[in-house]
């Protein structure tokens, strides 16, 4: 894995946690479906979702969510640090296209952390009003 | 468009899911996760946990099992053909891992109208076998007007 760890990330406010990049391939919105039980057609069949007046086949809100809380567990270091993260869908990711995801902290109180996830497609926010509660320093196994 | 609030308050008869390891691996691997404690049962057990770790946001896998119930009951009427989930909040308590059993309920927490479109708000409960909450989660589901 190259990434960043928890302890050479300055966990001030204003601080900018390292952005992750991805791009959902053709199909990701196929295996996703099956992984997490979501088969809403508007995700997985072309045809339904120009049907009902999408541009084509959409991305899954809570996959591109998961980039959102992806981007601060390997930021933070673990699972174990996230605390809270709350979204608002609006727009609509679509496949083929790269994801960017930064985030800043907004707050900082002791070892608890509030930061603003950004996800951008294209420049444009499929998520907004993000914000996430993270637990920072060494927390460990279980 | 007028919305049925009756149903504020409603609880849902709990359900169970079992987390299995292949099933954990195949979320992450989904969702690109690189941490080798979602991947690698060696790897998850030589950092302490008993078995591979769910990343936080499968969740909403055994969450979902609870709310399908719960969104389509006819005493809280959502038109699905105008309806986008419009936001969600999860917080995480106790870490879930393979081999764990999570129970999940759902309640009606608010229903209400605001410009035209009906918002309909969930809670979840997840907790493992010891009892311990693993994640409460929010849903916002929004029907637009009709």
């Amino acid at each position: 894995m190259s990434q960043s760890t928890s302890s050479e990330i300055r966990w001030e406010p204003g601080a900018e946690l390292p952005e992750l990049r991805v791009t959902p391939d053709r199909y990701l919105t196929v295996r996703y479906a099956g992984a997490s039980g979501d088969f809403n057609p508007i995700h997985i069949d072309e045809e339904f979702a120009k049907s009902v007046g999408l541009p084509g086949r959409i991305l899954h809100g809570l996959w591109t969510m998961a980039q959102a809380a992806r981007a601060l567990t390997e930021a933070a270091g673990g699972p174990e640090h996230l605390k809270r993260l709350s979204v608002q869908f609006r727009g609509m990711g679509v496949p083929e296209q790269e994801i960017v995801v930064h985030a800043t902290v907004l707050e900082r109180e002791g070892d608890r952390v509030i930061v603003e996830p950004v996800v951008e497609q294209g420049g444009k926010r499929i998520i907004r009003n993000a914000r996430a509660e993270l637990v920072i320093g060494s927390l460990g196994g279980g | 468009m007028a919305v049925n609030t009756q149903a504020v308050g409603k609880r849902y008869e709990p359900t169970r899911y079992a987390v299995g390891r292949e099933k954990v691996i195949e979320y992450a691997l989904a969702v690109g996760e690189r941490n080798p404690l979602h991947l690698d049962v060696e790897a998850a057990r030589a950092a302490g946990y008993a078995d591979v770790v769910a990343p936080p946001m499968f969740a909403v896998v055994f969450a979902a099992r609870s709310m399908a119930p719960a969104l389509f009951d006819p005493e809280v009427g959502i038109n699905f053909a105008l309806m986008v989930h419009g936001g969600q909040e999860l917080s995480w308590g106790e870490l879930v891992v393979a081999g764990d059993e999570i129970m999940t309920e759902v309640t009606v927490k608010e229903i209400y109208e605001q410009e035209g479109r009906g918002f309909y708000i969930y809670e979840s409960i997840s907790r493992n076998q010891r009892g311990a909450e693993v994640v409460r989660g929010t849903w916002t589901h929004i029907v637009r007007g009709a």
